[in-house]
């Protein structure tokens, strides 16, 4: 089980690798496609590399409601529970 | 009026080098980019041939990791080369609808395919990633090129194997000469030194088996050549309007003043052995350009180094020219480079190029005993070509009976 900050520094790492963003601007009120510029190919890349790296299922009708970095590590948190 | 077409801009990332002034000091030089391969898979999987020529430049070292995630292996070759030949080309203003793309590939995005079935058996269909599909379709290097200089004027991908760098330049000269376009990146790209690629064209015996001396196995019009050396790679040239390379003042390399496509259809790999669809091609890119047999100094032959191959491409030659044939001199370049597929037009039209214009001819390696049935003057050591106005031709053929002919004029 890994604690919100984990999952928050786990995501940032993700979308680092994916688009280049540094770590620190994935921030919990940071919108993806707002804020962070990241498209729906790039988003479901993050997703699937989420799944993998926490141990869960993120059902693609559940990608949509993922508007913030912290409505990520909310779901992830609580698909771990 | 048919209007003129010049080239001004030269790109490529090769076995010999990853620029053009690298690899052309070194295609004048005569070296080889063949090398064992050290990849575990050679082994794993048995590979009878453990030897290809990779480019000396790895992608990652000049395009970022970021960028790099988006494309397979042969169209981040292809936007290396097309961002060199738009850099040299010197344009900074043009009508994003004037500018068309044409960027061959052979085989396409066979590293992202098979790297996608390979996570498909492994890990399920969720693994696989969303990009495969814009990664491995044939056409991704020309829309990652098209994307990348914003051209509109329509992204054109031949395919057409080992003929399709050349068939692109074919596409792009009719794309100018037709109105349709006044600039177009052409160019082709691969990367296909993977091991199935690898697996299947030793399976049809079309590769050298030289496994314990990689640099001499890629031999053209030896007595010895026993297949080719898989290279990868990419070419792209700037094609471009004559009146809009003028109005510009630019620098330019010399006219593509003919081009042709022919088929033999007559076997789906072997060449016709009276290389009759090859000496259509040479006769129409030679009509096509008001080419006389005598304007013609220098080939960049085809010559991949088989032992079916490299003869009807002579009896092409000398049924196009005549007896003039003795007076030309020949480059097999992939005595160096390898057979860089469908790139392999593109890079060798490159070489022809700046062969006209530098008027040097660049260097056929490992010809030790020249086959007595081609005795064509091949170049082996510095050969200067005339002064004047001269003509050289790049040969590209195809499996598939493709055969397409580049003709460069000096301007």
């Amino acid at each position: 089980m890994a604690s919100n900050e984990e999952i928050l520094a786990g995501l940032a790492e993700i979308v680092n690798e994916e688009t280049g963003l540094a770590p620190e601007a994935v921030e919990l009120d940071k919108s993806f496609t707002e804020d962070l510029d990241i498209d729906s190919i790039s988003m479901m890349t993050i997703v699937v590399n989420a799944e993998e790296k926490f141990g869960v299922r993120i059902p693609d009708e559940e990608v949509k409601n993922l508007k913030t970095v912290g409505d990520a590590v909310d779901f992830i948190s609580g698909a771990q529970a | 009026m048919t209007r003129k077409v010049v080239i001004t801009g030269l790109g490529a990332t090769t076995p010999i080098g990853g620029d053009v002034p690298t690899m052309w000091q070194n295609a004048l030089k005569g070296v080889s980019g063949a090398h064992t391969l050290e990849d575990d898979w050679v082994a794993k999987y048995e590979l009878p041939v453990h030897f290809a020529a990779r480019c000396t430049t790895p992608a990652l070292d000049v395009l970022s990791r970021v960028e790099a995630k988006r494309m397979d292996p042969s169209t981040q070759f292809g936007v290396i080369a097309s961002r060199e030949a738009w850099a040299d080309s010197g344009i900074t203003e043009i009508d994003p609808d004037r500018l068309a793309v044409a960027f061959a590939t052979g085989i396409g995005g066979v590293w992202t395919l098979l790297d996608a079935w390979d996570t498909l058996k492994e890990k399920g269909p969720r693994r696989v990633l969303p990009m495969t599909v814009p990664m491995l379709m044939p056409n991704g290097v020309a829309a990652a090129v098209s994307l990348d200089l914003g051209a509109r004027a329509g992204a054109h991908t031949p395919v057409s194997a080992c003929a399709s760098g050349t068939e692109a330049m074919h596409l792009g000269l009719d794309l100018i000469r037709s109105g349709k376009a006044d600039v177009v990146m052409c160019g082709g790209a691969e990367a296909a030194i993977h091991p199935m690629p690898l697996a299947a064209f030793s399976s049809m015996q079309a590769l050298s088996r030289r496994n314990d001396d990689p640099e001499h196995a890629s031999r053209p019009y030896d007595l010895g050549r026993d297949g080719f050396v898989m290279g990868e790679g990419a070419g792209a040239l700037v094609l471009e309007a004559e009146e809009h390379a003028l109005a510009r003042g630019a620098r330019i390399y010399g006219e593509l003043a003919g081009t042709s496509v022919t088929a033999d259809a007559y076997h789906i790999t072997a060449p016709d052995p009276q290389g009759l669809g090859a000496t259509r091609a040479l006769k129409a890119a030679m009509f096509d350009g008001r080419i006389q047999a005598e304007d013609v100094v220098h080939v960049n032959a085809h010559a991949t180094s088989t032992p079916v191959g490299d003869k009807p491409e002579y009896t092409a030659l000398k049924a196009a020219l005549g007896s003039h044939v003795d007076n030309v001199a020949v480059s097999a370049t992939k005595s160096q480079m390898g057979h860089l597929l469908g790139a392999s037009g593109a890079v060798e039209a490159v070489l022809t190029v700046l062969a006209v214009h530098e008027r040097k001819a660049p260097l056929t390696i490992n010809l030790e005993n020249q086959d007595p049935e081609i005795p064509l003057d091949v170049v082996t050591s510095a050969r200067d070509l005339p002064a004047g106005d001269i003509v050289a031709l790049s040969n590209s053929f195809g499996f598939g009976g493709h055969n397409a002919v580049v003709a460069i004029r000096s301007v």
